[in-house]
């Protein structure tokens, strides 16, 4: 199986707007997403079924006993990321405690302990011809690239003998991107011709790079600045970059995506430069290369 | 020598896992005289430095080889500093690749793949 | 005064409402805390004054006092450290600067060094005050630069537009820390809403008052107007999609900068805030 997957640095740029699509015309029945913080394919996906649900737990959270504390400060001394406070009693801020242990290592009286909890949820679909596998984090839980790797991993999981699976990443840089990146075979990378969308851009690029895979990159609402628009072509060409193709700004795309549709389930014309895109993608997914494929 | 292999499975059929570090198992071979156990990787829950873990649960296994369709550049490291040799599994047969091992087929392992870099709880 | 500017999703045009309103007021500071993908200052262009290094500390071990006994591995919950042919090895990118191992050390053979994850810039534009946060490519967590941000700008008296990462998880609490008020921006989308939701569950919890700015509104039903009806949510104001504002942006220019009745719409808004926050100040001190 290979794994195809959809980043854009900045948020806002159309992600989603795009993986959805790419999964209609590849008629993926396999796919993924891994924004785990603010997962959005589902709300276009529609599976019928309902999914299987697991708890996720992230990293342990340290817990004080105030029973058996003696309030010596030995433990906020000690704790490098400010996630204990005092007042009146000793207490953990779940949100910033990122489950090291010191505070139960430096604690006198073992009053400390580390407790699982859950940090979100993992998600299964199973309709009779699709698997889509996605997660909610619970709010001001840590973005662990864990969950990450446990979607992708509930993905390949339940659907190794499909061809492709398409992946809808998070924005940013960080962690979560990482995780999802690692050991996928294609990035697509959606850009936004915008000041900040092209900074953003070259953040992901420098990031995706980093990891040996395929990389490709399209413009979404290019006709918000053609001047940018060609800014982006031309760092392409000039980065050696495969470029993929453009769509333009479409109301229609967002009265279907608000509806619940992709882009490419009515004639439009954001939907008719997607399609243009998928060829190109298409192409290049198929390219022979290194990366060892399964044959089943 | 002892073969070290990332598998899906704790089975004597089971298939090389696409993933070094989170692998549910690893298989340790024997070559000489073919006998076969399997562990459980501790390292696939982490939440981080899993690659890191792994790599070190191998060698305190006196692991001189391992065969693994892939490899992060952390686990990578570590496997090298021990002496171990990396080679690249093709397709997904365990026994093929041992096969292929024990005839030199085989290729090297060279290209590792940057770090799967932490899993801060914060980002 | 600190004003958060948050929105559960991004591209929604948080950086635009925060920049455009820390423009507006008289004498501001604007603090990007979206340390991964900092853009406030691509409409700033601030002439700098101050660059400041943000560092964390990873361990150093002294491999003559070192006896491998791998109390340092067990203890690390991160997988930082391996011990390999009687020498160890620590991987930066992975250890989370807890300093956990030099307290197990059982023979203190661990020190720590800096490491630097990022950095500060601080610079003028006109009358505000920038100050930028950035997260080096590769390293994984911008909080403890979020953190320096906040810590600089904690005594700050001067009204404060904390641009927030977006999303609702951890760095983005940790950004609203200080918040005296919470602007969360939306789209009018279901994409929008949905997000939305989860970052007012969020400013709930912390017990932040807080409003709605509706960005990009298209003529029609508005998904987000009946959300935050439904939940009793006060809407600040609206912007509406104009390919213009999109126009402008894309070039990184300030709405407020440009344009009378942009200007008079985040004045108004401004105003607006400071009343609700102090009003809120009189009901609830």
């Amino acid at each position: 199986m290979k794994q195809l997957l959809v980043l854009s640095g900045k948020g806002g740029t159309g992600k989603t707007t795009v993986a959805s699509a790419l999964i209609k015309l590849m008629k993926a029945s396999v796919f993924a997403d891994c924004d785990v913080d603010a997962p959005n394919l589902h709300l276009v996906m529609q599976m019928n079924s309902q999914p299987q649900r697991s708890d996720y737990i992230g990293l342990p959270k340290a817990f004080i006993h105030e029973d058996r504390c003696i309030q010596c400060g030995a433990c906020t001394e000690n704790c490098r990321f400010h996630a204990i406070r005092f007042d009146s009693v000793f207490k953990v801020l779940p949100y910033a405690c990122e489950g090291c242990g010191v505070c139960k290592a430096v604690c006198p009286v073992d009053a400390i302990t580390l407790e699982y909890i859950s940090d979100g949820e993992l998600l299964l679909y199973q309709d009779f011809d699709r698997i889509f596998s996605t997660a909610q984090l619970k709010m001001g839980s840590g973005t662990t690239g864990l969950l990450v790797s446990k979607v992708k991993k509930q993905m390949i999981q339940f659907a190794a003998n499909d061809s492709v699976a398409i992946i809808d990443g998070s924005p940013g840089i960080g962690c979560p991107v990482i995780a999802s990146i690692s050991g996928v075979d294609f990035v697509l990378i959606v850009a936004e011709p915008s000041i900040s969308g092209i900074s953003d851009m070259k953040r992901i690029v420098k990031t995706a790079e980093k990891f040996q895979t395929k990389l490709m990159i399209c413009i979404n609402r290019y006709d918000s600045s053609i001047e940018k628009t060609e800014e982006i072509e031309n760092y392409c060409m000039e980065n050696k970059l495969p470029y993929a193709g453009r769509i333009p700004y479409d109301e229609q795309a967002v009265k279907l995506i608000n509806q619940g549709k992709t882009i490419v389930d009515v004639d439009c014309n954001s939907g008719r430069a997607l399609r243009k895109i998928f060829v190109k993608v298409m192409a290049f997914l198929n390219e022979n290369n290194r990366i060892e494929k399964y044959e089943n | 020598m002892i073969i070290a292999i990332p598998v899906d499975k704790n089975e004597e059929n089971t298939t090389v896992c696409m993933s070094f570090g989170r692998a549910p198992y690893f298989m340790f071979v024997d070559s000489e005289s073919g006998r076969f156990e399997f562990a459980e990787n501790d390292a696939a829950e982490s939440q981080g430095g899993a690659g890191i873990k792994a790599a070190q649960f191998i060698v305190d296994h006196k692991a001189n080889v391992l065969l693994t369709p892939r490899c992060g550049e952390n686990a990578a490291e570590v496997i090298q500093a021990a002496g171990i040799t990396v080679y690249r599994t093709n397709g997904n047969s365990v026994k093929e690749n041992i096969a292929d091992l024990k005839d030199h087929k085989l290729t090297l392992l060279e290209e590792f793949h940057a770090g799967f870099h932490g899993h801060r709880s914060n980002s | 005064m600190k004003i958060a500017v948050l929105s559960g999703k991004g591209g929604t045009g948080k950086t635009l409402v925060a920049v455009n309103i820390a423009a507006v007021a008289e004498n501001a500071v604007y603090v990007d805390c979206d340390v991964e993908e900092p853009n406030g200052y691509l409409f700033f262009t601030p002439e700098l004054f101050d660059r400041k290094e943000v560092s964390v500390l990873i361990p150093v071990i002294d491999r003559s006092i070192c006896t491998l006994c791998r109390k340092c591995i067990d203890f690390c919950n991160f997988n930082a450290l391996a011990c390999i042919a009687n020498r160890m090895i620590l991987f930066e990118e992975v250890c989370h600067s807890c300093g956990g191992c030099r307290i197990v050390c059982p023979v203190s053979a661990i020190t720590e060094k800096e490491k630097v994850i990022g950095h500060i810039e601080s610079g003028v534009s006109k009358n505000v005050i920038v100050k930028t946060g950035i997260l080096n490519v590769g390293e994984t967590s911008g909080i403890p630069i979020i953190r320096e941000l906040l810590n600089e700008n904690e005594n700050d008296q001067r009204i404060s537009v904390i641009d927030c990462p977006p999303g609702s998880a951890c760095a983005v609490m940790e950004s609203i820390r200080d918040a005296d008020y919470c602007i969360l921006v939306a789209e009018p989308t279901i994409f929008g809403i949905h997000n939305l939701n989860l970052v007012y569950e969020l400013v709930e919890q912390f017990h932040k008052p807080h409003g709605v700015i509706l960005n990009k509104c298209l003529e029609g039903e508005n998904l987000a107007e009946q959300f935050c009806a439904e939940n009793q949510i006060r809407i600040l104001g609206r912007i509406p999609f104009h390919q213009e504002i999109g126009m402008m942006s894309s070039k990184g220019l300030i709405l407020v900068r440009e344009n009378e009745t942009h200007r008079k719409f985040f004045v108004n808004l401004l105003n607006k805030v400071i009343e609700v926050i102090q009003n809120e100040t009189i009901t609830c001190p």
